[in-house]
Formats: structure tokens, C-alpha cells, sequence
């Protein structure tokens, strides 16, 4: 895999020069008149292959292209996601108490921030790209399906970094929460990331229709904020249930155990492995759907 | 080098829902048979809708054929589907993929993605994009082009990492004649250097008549002619194409006149009449002299093109081939 085949070198093929000399004439194809006179094929037996596009290599160059695309594309939804998750932070100020509460809605707000850049506008993102019928580009291309879909989630939770910070850092300000643990940031950002964001890409890819691409994205933005936002024991059985099939409530639970005096790392680290293993599991069921689309 | 037997695709029929009426099941391609020739610039010609980029769709690994084989470089497309990104590239009518990345950025990961690695594909994206002229946009998105320097900008990720077989469906849309020869250009230094082989969707037969070797005739799905266009034309070699402009209306009083309206296919003030050359010459004696001259806005008398190919030919749409 990965070697490196100039295909003009094939040896069953006839290479660029000699092989039009060898075959039927000396004159280049084009100068004919009518040009229909090309060269005959030697015996049937297949060319060399182009070479194959390895998957890290293929996956850090759409990763960069997906980057790029931030700075055309995205900042100013960048913004809005942050002042959302801001807003709500300003309004459940007079809500809720200082305790867990609090903690619960900075924490929930910020993965807020990631639900709504890595699982909603990637939804968007493949689902546009897949009725437009911009999939083709990828799909005539060698590259491995995995690449595609890790670089582009991958871009996605990267867009999430900067907002996501913002809102934990103004959340504390607010809220009068200790700033000393923000780093665990560092792991919810990347594993709550990569499990919206491989939700997202899957609801894309499989949604028949771009609106309803959309849609979902835009419902699971909502459940992520209603379920993730709101703290828990005030709510019904049956909504904390649907809290806990959420991935995002992992990355929430864990950011918010953090707050406390003596957080419980065991209990940080099970709820980040919660969001690892639906990551992992969402972006397979994502790279599935990819290769679904794209040969149809 | 490609090999097509018996290729043919059927899209299912659609139900109708509530407001909606059903589709009947449309054969998209109908027992297609084609044999590319290594170094020649092949065409698919036809109108929307005759199934060119479905079938291209087929031959590029795209889309599954309900039946029969595809064969390039003697790898079967239709089993092996991934192996065609391997020896092809493919410039479809679509950028949503590219859109929003620098031109300089498209061809660099577009290289990439063909397996070349970063100093390849960044020596090979600053050849190609000097050699369309792209290298003053290179920093600009493509969203921000115009239609036909996107169209280029594609093209140009088309050429990074080099394939044998270049699949490029209707690629000179929108663009300036500069831009046109640009194309061009870097396609025949492709073919006169390496032999390179291109596989051509359009529907326009000025440019179809100038750059290909040879064109299958697309109708309905099926190819209902091939060969190159000057044999193609040399089938209605005995028509003429005469075409009158009538300054208001066609002056039907004028008896010649009225007896050739069944004849002529009307579009606006424009008759177009495809007739023998004595006929033609009767019919231009006619309308430049006595009454009828006084009516007459512009005429033009034409030997038939690629165009009149197809409709002689027995192609169902009488619109849809463009002359630009």
C-alpha cells in the first residue's frame, strides 16, 4: 500500500514515447486528420495502478483543507455559538442556585458550544455535500473512507476549541467557580468531539434529504442543550433517561465534576470513556455511511 | 484502453405521493457499447437528460451498473470500483467540495488525496496552476470566482497527481475563450507527452466538433451513432441548413413561402429548413428577390453540423444541443 507506481511505467502498457512507436505508428495521435487513428492496445493485461493514498497522510491533508475552509466559512457561526451559549449562561444566572446547579450549567453550556459546531453544522456539512453530489470528489479519488470522515470531524471539533474556552472561562467568572481544573478541557473537548461529531457526520450521511440533515442536527443541537443545559434533578423520569442515551451528557458530567472541591477522577475518567467509546462507534457507523453515499 | 459492453442502468420508477405525480422507470443507459482508444480525445455528445453523466457516472466507478462490464487499462470497473480512482481523474459538473478552499489549497490537497506526498503535490500544484494561468488567483477561495475561473480552478485540482484516463464532464461551462484555450492546451501537451487519453461529456457541438478524435452520439440512453465527427457528418453530407430571419413575421402571402412553413422548424422569427442544395439554392433565390426580400431580416446557408447529426439521426429532443 502507499508505493510509489509512476503508471506510465506499467509494463504491460506501452510507455508514453516508445510505445506509440512500437505499437502503429510514429505520429503522435492528435496530428492526424481526424485524430481517429489512436493507438491500438497491446495485449489484454491490466496497467499499474496509481498509487493508493495512505490514511494518515490523506487524513492530515483534509483535516488542513477543512481548517482552511474556518476562515471562509465558519467564523461567523463560530460567534454565534459562543454568544448562545453565553446568553444562556446569563439568563440561568437568576435561576439557579450556586451549587451543583451552577456547575452544571457552565459545564453544560460549554459542551454546548461542541454540540452545535461538531454535530450540527457537520451534520449540515454532509448532508449538503452529499446531495450536491460533492461526495463524488472524494469518491473518484484514492482515498481511504476513514480519512475523509476523521478529517473533516476532526476539523470540525477544532473549529469548537476557541468557543468552548471562552464560555468555560466566562462561565467560572459568572458563576464563581474554581478555574484551577479547566484543563481537563484538554480531553472533554477531543472525546465529546469526536462523539458529536461522529454523530453528526453519520446523521449527514444517512439523512435521504439535506433538510433533514439539518433538521437532525439542529433536534440533537436542542436535545444537547435542553438535556445538557437544565440541571438534571428537577427533571422526569423519562427526560433523564433520554438525558443519559445523550453522548454529549458524558462530556457535561464530567466537565461539571471538575468543580468541585475534591472532584472524583474515576468518575471523570468512566464518563469520558463513555464519550470515547461512542466516538469511536459513531465515526465507524459515520465511515459506513461515507462509503454508502458515496457509491450509489 | 476502455472497454464498455452491454452497460446499461435503470432508474426505478416513483411512486407518486400527495401533489406529487410519479416518475415511470427511466432507462438511463440502454445497452451501451463503446471502445476509448488509447491517446484520443473521445466525446460523449447529447442533449440533458440523454444519459451522458450517468454513464460516466458508471464508467468512473460512481454508480453500479444494473448490467454488462466496464473495462479500463484492463481492470473491471464494475467489480473493483475503487480501482478506477486509482487510474483516472475525474472533473465532475459539481465544486460543493472544493468550494470554500483557496485555488492554490484544491490542487494541493486534491494531489495528496491521489497518494502523492506534500512536496509532490506542491511542486505538481505550482506546475499546473502556472500552467492554466491560475497562479495570481492561487490565495483566492473558490467561491469567490466567477463560474468559469472556479470551473478552471477544478480542472487544474483534475491534473495534479497524473492519470492515464481523464473522465472531465462538460469542463469549459461559463468559461472565457482564454480560458477555453487554456483547457485545451494542457490537454493535447497531456497527450502529446504521455499519451494521456480523455474522456469528454458535452453538449456542445461547436466545441465537439473542434477538439474531438471521435463522439458517440448519446439519445435516450443509448448510442445511436459513433465515429468522428467528420464521418459523422458526412452521413447528412447531402443537406444544407438554411436559416431565415423574418423582420416581423414571415411574409405568408409570398406563396413559396407559405408552401415551405410545414418544412421549417420555427423559434421566434428564425425558420431553419434542412434541404438539398438545389432546393436550398431555389429557396435563397426565393427569399432575396420580389416580395418576400422585403421581409427578410438576416439568412444564413450552412453546411450541416454535429447538431444536425443528431436530429437526422432520429434524436428525440429538438432543443437541447448548445452552439456557443
Amino acid at each position: 500500500m502507499g508505493r510509489r507506481v509512476r503508471t506510465e511505467q506499467g509494463d504491460c502498457r506501452s510507455g508514453p514515447d516508445e510505445g506509440e512507436q512500437r505499437d502503429v505508428s510514429v505520429v503522435p495521435a492528435d496530428v492526424l486528420p481526424g485524430g481517429a487513428l489512436a493507438v491500438e492496445e497491446p495485449a489484454a493485461c491490466a496497467a499499474e495502478l496509481g498509487p493508493r493514498a495512505r490514511l494518515w497522510p490523506s487524513l492530515a491533508a483534509v483535516y488542513r483543507a477543512q481548517l482552511s475552509r474556518a476562515r471562509v466559512a465558519r467564523i461567523p457561526l463560530l460567534f454565534v455559538a459562543t454568544f448562545q451559549s453565553v446568553g444562556i449562561m446569563v439568563l440561568m444566572r437568576g435561576v439557579v442556585d450556586d451549587g451543583a446547579e451552577a456547575q452544571a450549567v457552565v459545564a453544560g453550556s460549554s459542551v454546548l458550544v461542541v454540540a452545535f459546531v461538531a454535530l450540527n453544522l457537520l451534520a449540515q456539512y454532509f448532508g449538503q455535500l452529499r446531495a450536491s453530489g460533492g461526495l463524488d470528489h472524494y469518491a473518484t479519488l484514492p482515498v481511504p473512507p476513514a480519512a475523509v470522515v476523521l478529517g473533516a470531524a476532526g476539523a470540525y471539533a477544532s473549529f469548537t476549541v476557541p468557543g468552548t474556552v471562552v464560555t468555560a472561562v466566562f462561565g467560572c467568572v459568572l458563576f464563581g467557580l474554581p478555574l484551577a481544573h479547566l484543563w481537563v478541557l484538554v480531553a472533554v473537548i477531543p472525546l465529546a468531539g469526536a462523539a458529536l461529531a461522529g454523530l453528526g457526520a453519520a446523521l449527514g450521511l444517512l439523512a435521504p434529504r439535506p433538510e433533514l440533515a439539518t433538521l437532525l442536527g439542529q433536534l440533537g443541537m436542542s436535545a444537547a442543550l435542553l438535556l445538557g443545559v437544565l440541571p438534571a434533578d428537577r427533571m422526569p423520569e423519562a427526560v433523564r433517561f433520554a438525558r443519559d442515551l445523550l453522548p454529549s451528557t458524558y462530556g457535561v458530567e464530567a466537565f461539571a465534576r471538575t468543580f468541585g472541591p475534591r472532584p472524583d477522577w474515576a468518575f471523570v475518567l468512566g464518563d469520558l470513556a463513555v464519550c470515547g467509546v461512542v466516538g469511536v462507534v459513531s465515526l465507524g457507523v459515520a465511515t459506513w455511511a461515507y462509503r454508502r453515499a458515496a457509491v450509489r | 484502453m476502455c472497454a464498455v459492453r452491454g452497460l446499461t442502468k435503470t432508474y426505478p420508477a416513483v411512486r407518486g405521493r400527495r401533489g406529487a405525480p410519479g416518475t415511470p422507470e427511466v432507462r438511463a443507459t440502454d445497452d451501451v457499447t463503446l471502445d476509448i482508444r488509447r491517446g484520443e480525445i473521445f466525446g460523449l455528445l447529447g442533449p440533458n437528460g440523454a444519459g451522458k453523466s450517468t454513464l460516466v457516472r458508471q464508467l468512473t466507478g460512481l454508480m453500479r451498473p444494473d448490467g454488462g462490464s466496464v473495462e479500463i487499462l484492463g481492470h473491471d470497473i464494475v467489480r473493483h470500483p475503487e480501482r478506477a480512482a486509482r487510474i483516472l481523474a475525474y472533473l465532475g459538473q459539481e465544486s460543493t467540495a472544493l468550494d470554500e478552499l483557496t485555488v492554490s489549497l484544491a490542487a494541493e490537497t486534491t494531489g495528496r488525496l491521489r497518494g502523492l506526498d506534500v512536496r509532490r503535490a506542491r511542486a505538481e500544484r505550482d506546475a499546473v496552476l502556472d500552467e492554466l494561468g491560475l497562479t495570481p488567483l492561487a490565495g483566492r477561495p473558490l467561491k469567490k470566482l466567477s463560474g468559469g475561473q472556479r470551473r478552471l480552478a477544478c480542472f487544474a485540482a483534475a491534473l495534479v497527481g497524473e492519470r492515464p484516463l481523464l473522465v472531465l464532464d462538460e469542463p469549459t461551462t461559463g468559461m472565457d475563450p482564454v480560458a477555453r484555450r487554456a483547457v485545451w492546451s494542457a490537454v493535447d501537451r497531456r497527450r502529446a507527452e504521455r499519451g494521456t487519453t480523455v474522456l469528454l461529456v458535452t453538449h456542445n457541438v461547436i466545441e465537439a466538433e473542434t477538439v474531438l478524435d471521435r463522439v458517440a452520439v448519446l439519445d435516450r440512453g443509448r448510442v445511436i451513432a459513433c465515429d468522428t465527427p467528420a464521418g459523422l457528418k458526412e452521413q447528412v453530407a447531402g443537406e444544407v441548413r438554411v436559416d431565415l430571419v423574418w423582420r416581423d413575421t414571415a411574409p405568408l402571402h409570398v406563396p413559396e413561402v407559405a408552401a415551405l412553413r410545414d418544412r421549417a422548424v420555427e423559434s421566434g422569427r428564425r425558420w431553419t429548413l434542412r434541404l438539398g442544395p438545389e432546393e436550398a439554392r431555389a429557396v435563397v433565390a426565393t427569399v432575396t428577390g420580389g416580395a418576400a426580400f422585403a421581409a427578410l431580416d438576416d439568412f444564413t446557408l450552412a453546411t450541416p453540423s454535429l447538431e444536425d447529426v443528431y436530429l437526422a439521426l432520429g434524436g428525440a429532443v429538438q432543443q437541447g444541443l448548445v452552439k456557443v
